[in-house]
């Protein structure tokens, strides 16, 4: 029997802001426990939730990013459940008006394009942290408590691993070139939960779902998924029943275990957030957004090929981090060449990034700086061996016009200023004169050696070869 | 029409709400919760239909908060207001359900 | 000190010009209350110490005459978070909670350097209409000792009933703060939601909940409610809308000449005492004489109102008083082996048996296969109910009614039908439920116990309501009226 698959994807998106979304404490990740709280965070008696501009401005940028058709009318919901880590055993989200919905993204899979279909997309409160301890407690610290969060929900429409992590990638991507969150699964601040369920083809029904959990990277997604597949055929295929179960994915062995059976679904009691007006979201607000909002990596691509003249090779490789696009696009409009810009950072600049293990914010390398190093090969003042010493100095945050000055490496391009230092060269060499007269182009080389040492390596090159070749062409 | 609330019933909703009755109470609160739920049951009579319900009553909308942060420097009194804190954390007794896991 | 031959004016003038030193006069409160609370029990905490404290600081530098409740010592109900001041809202569960922070209404009046008195007995979270609800005690009516005092505000009205505090605040979120008021023969104005910020208030119905003040005359109270009013940026439900100073309009020329007064035949109907009917509807009659005008209208969906506001009111209370379970703050039980019981025990032992009817009623509400049913249908039935005002409104400047379809009855007779005990929030809870102010004043006494006289306003227009208010009052005695406390007013 043939089988076709389903998989749903529910991605956790932390927002990058300064503040929470229904209280003005901190978000910040690594902080001592309970730092960042507030009688908000803890759910005292009394206190109010009070929603963070910015937080809606992000979903706005979000939904925009994904395609989604935004609701211009926007409450929030309580979702009820007991849990430490949910203070007022409540979580405050958007049931019945989400943010956005019926949007989409791109994927490739082995060279066919296909749109993922995004059902909907809310913004609502994460929760705090439970640790748990051997000795019978749990430790809780609520400084993640009511970090913004979106939560972006997948239409039926992926069908296999490959595609889920393509949509996974799509997804990260867009949202990242939205400056709204560093999107890192290995921090948190993406987070999915998956869905997949397999049914004969052909079949108007969708089989049982099963839900995966402690997908910690993109592989585990996939590898988890692929396990589950092929563990629900096995299950089919000898006359079995799928289990509406939740499974958690092991690392170690690459296979799913059953976590817990679900009986009937759970019953949050959802009903309107009575302390929070509602939105009413305008679609002058939705364009001003829209306008300041970054360009998402597939116009940048054809803006580096077609404007820029790059490769596709070098546009995608560009565009993978917003942070690495922004960094080119603000080199060039330093007045770097683009291509130099482009090789500089594919290749000097990301040896360094890898050999630190740092992100390019890290580093003192700024946009100007590194305009001003390839501005300064170009009008060729430095040689591209002096260029080595000077992007050291750039990575100390050094301005290359000055470093090069405090260094002497201004290169000697002027004739009037090499000529004497050839003539000097060619009086006192005049066995190696000779040598070339004879035919022996070794010597050449060993002329150039004496120009540039009695130079201090500061001489061009190549105006050094043509200066001699006229010399010794001349005797 | 006939209360949807039976004994069973009750414990369930004592179950969600986590309460707990014994059964004495429960045979005490069971008649009160059926002849409230009664009373809720009139509301049957009035016809409804395309009306739009009301769930706030204020006059405001949206009104939203900067995003600006401010710390609360709260943190050691509202350690000191928990029952049981250690370490800056705050300390119950383990979890035996998994099944609350943020959402 | 006997507040009732007094008034806040005529304190804060007094205090400004040193009459009286904001010492004597904490110190003369404190002297009713202790002569007086033995038998009202209003009080649950006394912060007689740290108020005598400010009270010195506040002689020492002076008081301002720009603050009015300077150096005035007012009662505080106990839902209300006071920092550092045991704020129990008359839960066990909360026994041992100590606030560390102000709710807005308690900001506002210390920015004025109000003193706080102390904290007053409510029903457990607000949920009852006589305070016998308490987990801690039952508040005594100051008429008659073996008479509840309404609630939930009852330890409130009780208090400023039996002359111990001048005002004291209560909430309202289905009648609390004008059934007690009626009971005790005060003024009660539970203001237009979000005319007052709700930050701090320990939420019962959040939809519905109102702060408010319970006081002897009229123009106290309106004076009280400006100094309490606003937006609050911790309160994004909180109007935005300008506050008038509603006590300086009250004087000599205000009246009601061509006021149009409508009063629902609902209101006047079944199960509302013939006796409770007669006072309101003499009160109604001086209006006219007054030049006001009377008309009879219907809000049809009032009958409907109590099951509406007991679905909704309980639905929200249910959800908000999740928050108390044994793990950040309060009380958790001993005794416990795993998580489960710390939330089970905690909320089953440290609840009463009210509140737990409420929580199973709003959980059952809410839950799967019932929202509809319950939840939403009382939602839109909510609509219903403020339509039928919108449409009275159109051509009447208020509504008039009685507050309570009798008047204070005797503790213990309704605790064990909780359904009875509902019933007799129908002629308040319509008002929280369409958000609008409603107000009680003393309109005469049925069988020697005090009858309040509902004034119900359009959104916003608590204005128009004091006016009409004091009116009444300064033409009428019953104001003077003083509950007789084994003779020691």
């Amino acid at each position: 029997m043939n089988f076709e698959t389903t998989i749903g994807l529910e991605v956790h998106v932390e927002m990058k802001t300064n503040s929470k979304i229904f209280s003005p404490s901190p978000v910040q990740f690594g902080a001592e426990p309970n730092a960042n709280t507030n009688v908000i965070d803890w759910g005292y008696p009394g206190v109010l939730p009070a929603t963070n501009k910015g937080v809606v401005e992000n979903g706005i940028r979000a939904a925009l990013a994904l395609h989604a058709e935004i609701e211009p009318h926007q409450h929030f919901d309580r979702k009820n459940y007991f849990y430490p880590d949910n203070p007022k055993a409540y979580q405050i989200s958007q049931s019945v008006s989400p943010l956005g919905h019926d949007g989409w993204v791109e994927i490739e899979v082995e060279g066919e394009k296909k749109k993922i279909g995004i059902a909907e997309m809310h913004i609502e409160e994460d929760a705090g942290k439970n640790t748990h301890s051997p000795n019978g407690y749990s430790y809780v610290d609520l400084n993640r408590q009511g970090t913004p969060l979106i939560e972006i929900v997948s239409k039926p429409d992926i069908s296999s691993a490959d595609e889920a992590y393509a949509y996974l990638e799509a997804l990260r991507e867009r949202i990242q070139f939205t400056g709204i969150s560093d999107v890192k699964m290995e921090e948190g601040s993406m987070r999915v939960d998956v869905n997949i369920s397999i049914r004969p083809v052909g079949s108007d029904k969708y089989g049982t779902k099963t839900e995966l959990k402690n997908l910690n990277s993109f592989n585990y997604v996939k590898k988890g998924l692929l396990f589950e597949e092929q563990r629900q055929q096995r299950v089919l295929m000898s006359g079995g029943e799928i289990g509406q179960e939740t499974r958690r994915y092991d690392e170690t062995t690459g296979q799913t275990i059953l976590m817990r059976v679900k009986e009937g679904s759970d019953d949050y009691r959802y009903f309107p957030e009575p302390d929070l007006p509602s939105l009413e979201i305008s679609d002058a607000w939705i364009k001003e957004i829209g306008d300041a909002m970054p360009q998402m990596p597939n116009n940048r691509r054809e803006r580096y090929i077609n404007e820029l003249g790059l490769t596709e090779y070098d546009a995608m490789v560009l565009t993978q981090t917003k942070e690495m696009s922004d960094f080119f696009e603000a080199t060039v409009a330093d007045g770097a060449d683009a291509k130099l810009a482009s090789n500089y950072l594919q290749g000097d600049v990301n040896a360094y990034l890898n050999d630190e293990q740092v992100d390019l914010a890290d580093t003192k390398l700024t946009p100007a700086n590194l305009a001003g190093m390839i501005n300064l090969i170009n009008d060729g003042t430095i040689s591209s061996k002096m260029a080595k010493k000077v992007f050291k100095g750039i990575l100390e945050g050094e301005n290359p016009a000055e470093y090069v000055k405090a260094h002497g490496l201004v290169q000697l391009s002027d004739p009037a200023q090499l000529q004497p230092i050839i003539d000097e060269i060619l009086s006192n060499n005049e066995q190696s004169v000779a040598d070339f007269k004879n035919g022996k182009d070794r010597a050449v080389g060993f002329l150039v050696g004496q120009i540039m040492k009695q130079t201090k390596g500061q001489a061009n090159p190549s105006v050094v070869n043509q200066l001699l070749m006229k010399s010794l062409q001349a005797l | 029409m006939a209360s949807q609330i039976d004994e069973q019933q009750v414990q369930h909703v004592a179950s969600l709400a986590k309460l707990k009755f014994t059964d004495a109470e429960l045979s005490e609160f069971t008649p009160q919760l059926e002849s409230i739920i009664d009373l809720f049951e009139t509301l049957e009579k009035v016809d409804t239909t395309g009306v739009k319900p009301m769930t706030s009553a204020t006059d405001q909308v949206n009104v939203m908060r900067e995003d600006v942060a401010v710390n609360s420097n709260q943190r050691e009194a509202l350690l000191k207001n928990a029952p049981e804190a250690e370490n800056g954390y705050i300390k119950v007794p383990a979890i035996i359900d998994e099944s609350g896991d943020a959402e | 000190m006997n507040f009732y031959e007094t008034d806040l004016t005529q304190l804060h003038d007094d205090l400004v010009n040193k009459k009286i030193s904001a010492t004597e006069l904490t110190k003369a409160t404190y002297d009713n209350i202790k002569a007086k609370d033995d038998q009202i029990e209003a009080f649950l905490t006394l912060n007689e110490e740290n108020a005598l404290a400010e009270a010195k600081a506040l002689d020492e530098q002076g008081i301002a005459a720009d603050q009015l409740v300077a150096g005035i010592p007012l009662g505080v109900k106990d839902n209300i978070v006071t920092k550092n001041i045991r704020t129990t809202a008359a839960s066990k569960i909360l026994d041992n909670f100590k606030p560390i922070y102000d709710a807005t209404v308690i900001e506002k009046l210390k920015a004025q350097n109000f003193i706080n008195a102390g904290k007053l007995n409510l029903d457990e979270f607000a949920m009852g209409g006589s305070t016998e609800n308490s987990a801690y005690q039952v508040t005594h009516n100051a008429w008659d000792l073996t008479r509840v005092p309404g609630g939930s505000s009852g330890g409130s009205a009780a208090s400023v009933a039996a002359g111990e505090v001048l005002a004291a605040l209560g909430t309202d979120t289905g009648g609390s703060i004008r059934l007690p008021a009626s009971y005790n023969g005060v003024v009660g104005m539970k203001p237009t939601y979000g005319r007052v910020s709700r930050w701090g208030i320990i939420a019962f119905g959040s939809s519905l909940d109102q702060v408010g003040w319970l006081t002897t005359s009229v123009k106290d109270n309106a004076l009280l409610t400006s100094l309490i009013s606003g937006h609050d940026e911790h309160d994004l439900t909180s109007s935005t809308r300008e506050v008038p100073n509603f006590g300086a309009q009250l004087n000599d020329d205000t009246n009601v000449k061509g006021l149009r007064i409508a009063v629902p035949k609902e209101y006047l109907g079944e199960g509302v005492d013939e006796k409770v009917k007669t006072v309101i509807k003499d009160a109604l009659k001086h209006y006219e004489s007054l030049g006001a005008i009377v008309d009879e209208v219907s809000l049809p969906h009032t009958q409907y109102g109590v099951a509406a506001y007991y679905i909704i009111s309980s639905s929200e209370a249910s959800s908000n008083l999740q928050r108390f379970d044994g793990v950040r703050y309060g009380v958790r039980t001993n005794d416990v082996k795993n998580l489960e019981d710390v939330y089970v025990k905690s909320r089953s032992e440290g609840f009463g048996d009210e509140v737990k009817r409420r929580i199973m009623l709003g959980t059952f509400s809410l839950s799967a296969g019932f929202y509809d049913a319950y939840f939403n249908k009382a939602s839109q039935i909510r609509t219903l109910i403020r339509q039928d005002f919108e449409n009275v409104f159109k051509d009447h400047d208020v509504v008039m009614g009685p507050a309570g379809p009798t008047v204070a009855y005797k503790i213990g007779s309704t605790i064990t039908d909780p359904k009875a005990m509902y019933m007799n929030d129908v002629l308040t809870v319509p008002v929280n439920m369409a958000g609008l102010p409603g107000m009680s004043i003393p309109a005469g006494l049925a069988d020697g116990m005090p009858v309040g006289l509902q004034i119900i306003g359009k959104p916003f227009d608590e204005e128009t309501m004091y006016k009409a208010a004091y009116t009444f009052e300064q033409s009428t005695d019953f104001h003077k009226a003083q509950p007789n406390l084994g003779g020691q007013n």
